[in-house]
């Protein structure tokens, strides 16, 4: 029913078809086989069903009305003044090994397969969302990322903030600066001036959905959980596409379930069960491999600390300010709390590391990263340094393939014994 | 109460019988194509009441034998310690696979390292190696034992140390030096990923490379202890599987 639809985003029909036709079968064995789901994930996976339908339509009729629609591949990228500026923001997908061919003619080959993703699905003309997009927001966070963004430039306009590297007055005042500049940016392309009632709407939107995640993260201290590691990943993961105001209040009908059920001592395993921390690289949609094996296993995920994760719902930004001027200082604020691994030093990405094994009453850790990832591959020393006093840890690296997951389940299933 | 312990391994499959927690015996076979007529076979051939498997093809066992499984870091800590009740360190090189496991004085895992996903520096990447000088498994262990010093192997890539073998041999290296070479870059990389774990001793080496006693002695010069190595030792996993059956 959508064809007409894709066919005029330029989409390759036969390779887009093939890629529903594997991710439908995948999603059943991995989401829909768990037991004891809550009922409010339905509309979560009504949303993953209609994943390159019901949403596109809504973005191209957004933009019918003149409204911008902008693709992000980052947490840095505050979507908040896009928002603000009527547009509608969407994390672009960059979680399975799609076009990775096409992608190794202009990248090399031994590249992050998060960037090699999303210029796959680009240049196999697979993803919808990437083609409704006015144009893509990229940032230099990683030496990988900001380099592709050069290339990528070629194919899909992307326009790149700064990301500073470091967290001291001067750095904070670049980025201000491009907070700024973003919202010239957005004002230019939307052709409408942004007022401080513009922001405070965008702010209070993105911090409702921010406080619905995080309440989402709190439930899941109770011993049993009452979700599992994998329905919350997915939460996180829709986050960044669905409508806001539509999200915010099915999730909170979720949690209000979710709470029910703890007050009956209910959740999806059995009390007791090994409760596991996940921190690192993102996990972007469909990308399940890890917290799958983790949870066919008998454990249970308990948070992720990931920018699929923790590290996008974390901090809120601070609605009080009068002016334009103060609301995008709060804005810029907010952003520059983010502990991703491409700051030097990162001392607080460790720390609350700490804090969420603690608070969570994890049994253990996984180290997760991508293959090619130096900033999470080289900062597990100091992540693991923060909790493998107090909790087992394991590091695991890896990418989108399959080859290596009996590898991974052995290594994990060890880990687990040592848990017992 | 008769106990079957199953490893079935990339390379071999084999089998541990314990009676009243008293070895019964063990045997093995090769894993080929087809594991699951091999396991079939092997396990008609013998009486049990409960079965345990582990190695990478546990599930297998699992779901056509009714095996309770265990991984192998499990196993061969349970393994190592019925026969070695001090050890504090294994080094464990198996066909496909090569685990450093770290145990706490009561014989608990601690921590464990495996290799990552290519088969560098592991059984198999040695019956390569041995090909490419034209010897079997014992004679490379010869070879290298025999030899005055080593040719520099300085890829851990199966495929890449291949071709460094038949470079070696094309420019006349004698063939001792280039086994000891291959002994020798193996050696390294089990030596650090054994120090991931942190070496305590008693070290216990095992698996089916452990055989190897130009691996062995190689090992005892880089780590400055002695490396231990039961007598059979690649059956270490089948019997931790057995033994691992009272606290199931």
């Amino acid at each position: 029913m959508y064809e007409r639809m894709w066919e005029a985003l330029g989409l390759d029909l036969n390779a887009h078809q093939a890629l529903l036709d594997t991710l439908g079968p995948i999603y059943e064995s991995i989401y829909l086989s768990q037991k004891n789901r809550p009922k409010g994930m339905e509309y979560f996976d009504q949303v993953v069903a209609c994943i390159h339908g019901a949403r596109i339509e809504e973005l191209l009729k957004a933009k019918e009305t003149g409204n911008l629609v902008i693709g992000t591949f980052c947490v840095f990228v505050p979507e908040e003044i896009v928002w603000a500026g009527g547009g509608i923001c969407v994390g672009l997908c960059a979680g399975a090994e799609v076009g990775f061919e096409e992608a190794e003619q202009v990248l090399p080959r031994n590249l992050c397969p998060l960037i090699k993703a999303f210029f796959g699905f680009k240049l196999a003309r697979v993803c919808p969302y990437v083609e409704a997009c006015d144009f893509v927001v990229g940032e230099t966070t990683c030496d990988g990322k900001k380099k592709a963004y050069e290339i990528f430039h070629e194919f899909k306009e992307t326009y790149v903030m700064q990301v500073p590297q470091k967290k001291d007055p001067q750095s904070f005042n670049l980025w201000f600066a491009e907070v700024k500049r973003f919202k010239e940016k957005i004002e230019e392309a939307s052709g409408k001036e942004i007022t401080a009632e513009d922001l405070r709407q965008g702010i209070n939107l993105i911090n409702k959905r921010r406080e619905a995640l995080n309440r989402l993260n709190r439930l899941r201290q109770n011993d049993p959980p009452p979700i599992s590691g994998l329905d919350a990943l997915l939460i996180n993961q829709i986050a960044f596409y669905d409508d806001p105001e539509r999200f915010t209040t099915q999730l909170n009908t979720l949690c209000d379930e979710l709470e029910e059920r703890v007050k009956q001592g209910k959740g999806v395993c059995p009390k007791g069960s090994p409760r596991i921390v996940i921190s690192g690289c993102p996990m972007a949609i469909p990308n399940w491999k890890l917290p799958y094996i983790v949870e066919s296993l008998g454990a249970v995920i308990v948070g992720e600390e990931s920018c699929v994760g923790r590290r996008n719902t974390r901090d809120l930004v601070n609605p009080a300010g009068e002016t334009v001027e103060d609301l995008l200082k709060a804005i810029a604020e907010r952003y520059m709390k983010i502990d991703c691994a491409i700051f030097t030093p990162n001392p607080d990405r460790a720390e609350n590391l700490r804090a969420m094994v603690e608070e969570l009453s994890a049994h253990g850790v996984i180290h997760y990263s991508l293959k090619f990832c130096d900033p999470y591959t080289v900062e597990v020393y100091q992540t693991d340094r923060a909790v493998s006093t107090k909790v087992p840890t394991l590091k695991i690296e890896t990418d989108y393939s399959q080859e290596d997951v009996e590898q991974i389940r052995t290594r994990v299933e060890a880990f687990l014994e040592l848990l017992r | 109460m008769r106990i079957a312990g199953l490893d079935i391994g990339s390379r071999t499959i084999k089998l541990f019988l314990l009676e009243d927690g008293r070895v019964k015996d063990f045997r093995y076979v090769e894993t080929s194509y087809d594991p699951k007529a091999k396991i079939k076979n092997l396990l008609g051939k013998v009486e049990y009441d409960q079965l345990v498997a582990t190695g990478y093809g546990r599930n297998l066992a699992q779901a056509h034998f009714g095996a309770e499984t265990i991984t192998e870091i499990r196993a061969h800590a349970l393994g190592v310690r019925y026969l070695f009740p001090e050890a504090r360190t294994i080094l464990d090189i198996g066909g496909q696979d090569t685990k450093a496991i770290a145990l706490s004085p009561e014989g608990q895992v601690i921590k464990f390292e495996m290799n990552d996903r290519c088969a560098a520096g592991t059984g198999r990447f040695l019956e390569i190696m041995a090909m490419a000088l034209g010897v079997d498994l014992p004679g490379l262990s010869e070879l290298a034992l025999e030899a005055t010093h080593a040719a520099q192997i300085s890829s851990l890539c199966t495929v890449f140390a291949e071709s460094e073998v038949v470079g070696l041999i094309g420019r006349g290296e004698d063939r001792r030096m280039i086994a000891k070479g291959v002994i020798l870059s193996i050696a390294k990389r089990s030596v650090s990923l054994l120090k991931r774990v942190k070496v305590h001793p008693p070290v216990v080496f095992t698996g089916g490379v452990a055989k190897n006693k130009a691996l062995v002695k190689a090992l005892e010069e880089l780590l400055k202890v002695h490396v231990l190595v039961p007598e059979n030792p690649q059956i270490t996993g089948a019997l931790g599987a057995a033994l691992s059956a009272k606290f199931l």
